[in-house]
């Protein structure tokens, strides 16, 4: 089954990366646009049918490799789950 | 002092390592490969500068969860000396040897460029050539050295001594304009709480010879040298 991991820098950390794809949008006339951040998004396919336990293993995996926790948070989203 | 340099593909800095380790014990020191699940009989493990696993993921991601870190985490729990460099630092603080973490630097560009770092104590085995408060000079070359973390974690490290060295001006001081990176106060390198794990950013095994432009780094392997034993 497939899941999906966004992992985006946290609030207080400051993304130098997001604040400049802002600048670029200011740039092109997008001048309503504020607070862009900028994150990654990995899906995985799980050999697992049971949307419970398939969040819980991408959970894991997010702590232990996917995401930085000392700078970074994530969502997890279980497809049809 | 017999050390090892812990190779993963992608790095590239590991024969500047191993020249400044020779120059300063006389010996070569032992190449380890990132497969290898035991180290050697050494005094001192070496993470080197580079771009392990293509920094794939996050800078260090991919190299802290290899087997051979496995082994440099049990070396290090035992009170065994780590030194990590650059990439060497990113990835001691993916794997949790040392707090934190390193973000791209706040300019979003990639900094090659010499440095200058205050040293914030000499009592260690890696400063001991140094005095207190001493400026050296240093290349730097990285796109990911902005050192964060929490205010709690920044304090602590303050409190307890455990910040290595700042970016400061050639005169000494830790101003914005010398924190080339962004890192919070000013920090370029940090300890672990018994001392004995120190990743910095910036490069001092790239002057260790008059021929490559100075010998601003030699004290540092000088120092260990003259600790851990010839």
């Amino acid at each position: 089954m497939k899941v999906v991991v966004t992992v985006m820098l946290k609030p207080e950390v400051l993304d130098p990366q997001g604040r400049a794809i802002q600048h670029a949008l200011h740039g092109l006339g997008f001048t309503g646009v504020s607070n862009v951040r900028a994150g990654k998004v990995i899906e995985l396919e799980l050999a697992e049918s049971n949307p419970a336990k398939a969040k819980a293993a991408a959970e894991e995996m997010a702590r232990r490799l996917l995401a930085n926790i000392v700078i970074e948070g994530y969502r997890i989203a279980v497809e049809g789950g | 002092m017999r050390a090892g340099i812990v190779l993963f593909p992608g790095i590239n800095r590991e024969r500047d390592m191993a020249i400044a380790l020779e120059h300063a014990t006389g010996h070569k020191p032992r190449m380890i490969w990132h497969a290898e699940a035991a180290l050697p009989e050494i005094d001192l493990v070496v993470l080197p500068g580079g771009f392990s696993y293509g920094d794939y993921l996050r800078c260090g991601a991919m190299a802290a969860q290899s087997p051979v870190l496995r082994a440099v985490r049990d070396f290090a729990d035992k009170g065994g000396y780590v030194l990590g460099v650059c990439n060497g630092f990113q990835i001691l603080v993916e794997a949790g040897l040392l707090p934190g973490a390193l973000l791209r630097n706040a300019s979003l560009r990639f900094i090659s460029a010499d440095c200058h770092l205050r040293v914030e104590r000499s009592d260690t085995v890696f400063a001991g050539r140094y005095q207190r408060g001493q400026v050296f000079r240093a290349p730097m070359a990285h796109g990911d050295g902005n050192y964060f973390a929490d205010a709690a974690t920044l304090d602590h490290l303050e409190a307890e001594g455990l910040i290595a060295f700042r970016y400061v001006t050639p005169a000494g001081e830790a101003t914005a304009e010398a924190n080339r990176n962004g890192s919070a106060r000013n920090i370029a390198g940090i300890y672990s709480e018994n001392l004995r794990v120190l990743g910095l950013m910036p490069h001092p095994e790239d002057l260790v010879d008059p021929l490559a432009g100075g010998t601003d780094g030699k004290p540092l392997f000088d120092g260990l040298a003259a600790s851990l034993g010839a």
